[in-house]
């Protein structure tokens, strides 16, 4: 690691000197783009317009990238660009969970906009640095860093041949050569991708922040949608900031004071009950990891089955005891108490170009035991903390890579594919060492790992065009839609999830609608109109978060002690004001709980609407595989007999007996694919759209999204 | 180490300390602005400071909170980015916070209270062993 030997290498391409512009009540109203290949760099006012309707963070993302594209532009066109933004309550340091940065692009997994979160320190430096957000379009011929000095106002482009591509490598590099020294470490943040993200449509961007205990940079993930993969075709190694003087009251809050009052109270709330309730700062997202066994909700062998008498092997008390550290505070922005990211520190990895060094890992994520892990049939946790490394220093989506595999494994399983398709890997359910190979192949962009690299949809075409495989059988067991690879969940048996997974802007992932625990854990929307009622509120809802720079977990992983007896304990009540105290706290605004879900309704609907314009955002697209929704072949079936069979006689009114496997199979199909339409009328009618799933001008108008460029698209469709 | 005692049954709740360290440390007399806070309860005065538990030091991301040589929990207000950690998981909420400020406050031993309490209910050990402060809990 020879910094003085990568400076000198450098070349400097551009240099942009501007004066930062003050941050006031969240907002700088600047955002800045830069145009590779040109080597621009220009400074822009964000019009009040813009502000008004569409926010920050995802909201100004989305906005920025519809400006950019044509509804023919694929990912690797050199107009697509790539935003990152925060959001009005983004850096303030006194409530758990305000350091959230949006990313947006093109995907190139599902050919429109994907909008993923992610912590780190790089949204509350940019604002602090006088921007709202960053927007890079075009593409370098040469690998390049872009480096933004918040503090003296300086934006470079450098030509940068030497430094390391994979993340845990670039992030540690870069925050070295940027630091004045090790206090300086702090203030800098690193956007980077890794090897595999350069051939890999599922590659993701890491985002560093400084561990000042461990004296480490750890990474979080923009994940879904393979931001990371535009990232390296652009040619971009690395966006560095570095900011010295953050203090809580950067953002010149309205009001402080309620701010203060609201993160004090959350403070108090998770030092009293985290220990009995999550339990997020001893474990994080992997104390769900038993839990969703025993619900039988936890995605096994392809989503076959929800759960695994092996599951015990990698429960979260495991991760606690052998793997990862306590006591110390494991951040991500400050003020986050909730500390949910945890590390396993001092691991000493097995295979692979980093063989024989010891790591700091970050997770398991619960994503990651269940995606790496049990849809894999893989029950080893040093494995699980293993692929969780090098998915992060490849720049590879835990959850699309797991969800990938474990498609893969059971076409090997069950024949469709064997050993000559797959280069000699045995892909059987539980073969940790061939699902690490497959990593370090799509690494090195070879071998069947490459095509993993490239989804569940590309292998469905690619098995059957190449192997002859029956492709109705892979659309029913290959978990996409939209292109994107479904999360780790399994939806089978809850009809809120399928449609929280399928009735979705971006694809089947769990930020717009996580709504299993709702549904299978607390029985909290029973009726078919509280599910349909849950897909309007929660996805909008949700999608605040992505305009606020804010992380929900802090919003429902701990809970009020009151909240059973409020009137609607599945909303959270309290923590919903504490949110609305929040904006108004920062902004000077006098918003209500209502106008909180309009500000989302204007952007979730102009991103269903620019999903239309790229040919997508249709009901057709909505469309969900039937392994997402019920059993699709006869071990399915006969593993959960008793309550098929049951629910065949009290919901469809049809009697089982006598009946075969298969045709009991087709019954239950048939009956639950017209669950799920008639739920997909349901949620179009109460979100103001067509029963073609296009929003009516009408309810555009009644939100204030009715731009023009929006009616343009949506006014021949309204049927 | 350091510590500021407080013997509770002595306690008049006359406010000298309060008035006394609020006055030292900020310039006015205002008990939300000091670091010793005197509550009562019926009959019962109660003492609320801190006795250097250290349980802080942990919770602090940017490691501002440290013990100095004296063993008396200091917080480096420059290094203190103000987001209230250390005020919400102190066992005892012993670590005051005020709107008006930035950064948290707490007892640092300095003694100034104890000189001016007329109950002699407050004295400054150098000697104290390192116990935990009973603990508040706000939800139950």
């Amino acid at each position: 690691m020879e910094i003085k030997a990568m400076k000198e290498a450098r070349t400097l391409l551009t240099a942009f000197d501007y004066e930062p512009a003050p941050l006031e009540r969240g907002y700088t109203d600047r955002s800045l783009h830069i145009r590779l290949g040109e080597n621009r760099v220009e400074a822009r006012e964000v019009p009040a317009l813009v502000r008004e309707k569409f926010i920050g963070g995802k909201g100004y993302g989305l906005k920025m990238l519809w400006d950019a594209v044509k509804p023919s532009t694929r990912w690797n066109d050199p107009e697509n660009a790539i935003i990152v933004a925060g959001g009005p309550i983004c850096g303030i340091t006194q409530y758990p969970g305000s350091g959230k940065s949006l990313v947006c692009t093109i995907s190139p997994m599902t050919d429109m906009p994907i909008d993923s979160n992610v912590g780190g320190y790089f949204g509350p430096y940019l604002k602090f640095s006088g921007y709202d957000a960053l927007e890079i379009s075009g593409k370098s011929e040469k690998d390049v860093v872009i480096f933004i000095d918040g503090n003296s106002g300086r934006v470079t482009i450098e030509e940068a041949p030497l430094e390391a591509v994979d993340g845990h490598v670039v992030a540690e590099q870069l925050t070295q050569m940027y630091a004045e020294d090790e206090e300086d470490k702090k203030n800098i943040s690193v956007i980077c991708a890794g090897t595999a993200a350069e051939h890999a449509n599922i590659g993701l961007l890491n985002f560093s922040f400084y561990d000042l205990r461990r004296e480490t940079a750890r990474l979080k993930q923009a994940g879904r949608g393979g931001i990371g993969r535009v990232f390296r075709d652009k040619k971009i190694k690395a966006v560095v900031i570095r900011f010295r003087g953050t203090k809580g009251n950067l953002n010149k809050p309205a009001d402080q004071s309620r701010i203060n009052k609201a993160g004090i109270k959350l403070h108090r709330q998770i030092h009293d009950l985290d220990d009995a309730q999550c339990r997020m700062r001893q474990i994080g997202t992997a104390n769900i990891i038993e839990v969703m066994d025993a619900y039988d909700l936890l995605p096994t062998h392809n989503y076959q089955y929800g759960s695994h008498p092996d599951t015990h092997k990698i429960a979260s008390t495991v991760f606690i005891e052998k793997y990862t550290t306590q006591g110390m505070p494991d951040g991500c922005w400050y003020g986050c108490s909730l500390s949910c990211a945890k590390t396993a520190d001092h691991f000493k990895l097995k295979t692979g170009p980093y063989k024989g060094h010891k790591v700091t890992i970050d997770g398991p994520e619960y994503e990651n035991a269940a995606g790496l892990g049990s849809n894999c049939g893989i029950f080893d946790p040093e494995i699980i903390l293993e692929a969780n490394f090098y998915c992060d220093t490849y720049g590879v989506d835990t959850i699309s890579f797991g969800t990938i595999t474990a498609f893969a494994m059971e076409c090997y399983e069950r024949g469709i594919i064997d050993k000559s398709h797959t280069g000699g890997l045995e892909l059987t359910f539980g073969n940790a060492m061939a699902q690490l190979e497959l990593l370090h192949q799509m690494s090195r962009g070879e071998g069947f790992g490459y095509h993993i690299g490239l989804g569940v949809r590309h292998l469905k075409q690619y098995f059957a065009e190449e192997f002859g495989a029956d492709r109705a059988f892979l659309e029913d067991i290959g978990m996409e839609q939209k292109g994107l690879e479904v999360s780790e969940y399994l939806p089978k048996e809850s009809l809120a999830q399928q449609g929280g997974y399928g009735l979705t802007n971006k694809g089947p992932q769990h930020d717009e609608a996580w709504l299993i625990f709702m549904d299978m854990v607390n029985n909290q929307i029973p009726t078919f109109e509280d599910k349909a009622e849950a897909l309007h509120y929660f996805p909008m809802f949700r999608t605040w978060f992505g305009l606020m720079g804010l992380c929900k977990l802090p919003w429902n992983d701990t809970t009020p002690a009151d909240n059973g007896m409020t009137d609607e304990p599945a909303k959270i009540p309290e923590h919903v004001q504490n949110y609305v105290d929040l904006y108004n706290g920062v902004t000077g605004s006098s918003i209500d709980k209502h106008e909180l879900i309009r500000q989302s309704e204007r952007v979730y609907n102009f991103q269903r609407v620019f999903n239309i314009r790229m040919g997508k955002g249709l009901r057709v697209h909505d469309a969900m595989p039937y392994r997402s929704m019920g059993p699709v072949t006869t071990e399915e079936y006969l593993s959960r007999q008793e309550r098929y069979d049951q629910q065949m006689k009290e919901l469809i009114g049809v009697d089982p007996t006598g009946k075969s496997v298969q045709e009991k199979i087709a019954i239950v199909r048939a009956y639950r694919l017209d669950q799920y339409e008639k739920l997909t009328d349901a949620v179009y009618k109460r979100r103001g759209w067509t029963a073609e799933g296009v929003p009516t001008a009408a309810y555009l108008r009644e939100i204030g999204m009715d731009l023009p460029e929006v009616l343009e698209v949506v006014t021949p469709l309204q049927g | 180490m350091k510590i500021l005692q407080k013997i509770e049954e002595r306690c008049i709740a006359c406010s000298a300390c309060e008035m006394a360290c609020s006055n030292a440390y900020f310039k006015v007399k205002d008990r939300e602005k000091s670091a010793i806070r005197i509550t009562e309860h019926g009959q019962d005065k109660r003492i609320h400071v801190c006795n250097q538990c250290g349980y802080c030091i942990d919770i602090c991301p940017v490691l501002a909170i440290r013990r100095d040589a004296q063993g008396v929990v200091r917080i480096d207000k420059k290094k203190c980015v103000g987001c209230l950690m250390c005020v919400g998981f102190c066992d005892a909420a012993v670590m005051m916070q005020h709107d008006e400020f930035q950064e948290p406050f707490k007892c640092v031993a300095c003694g100034i209270c104890a000189g001016v309490c007329p109950a002699e209910a407050l004295y400054i050990d150098k000697d104290a062993a390192q116990v935990p402060l009973e603990k508040v809990t706000f939800f139950k």
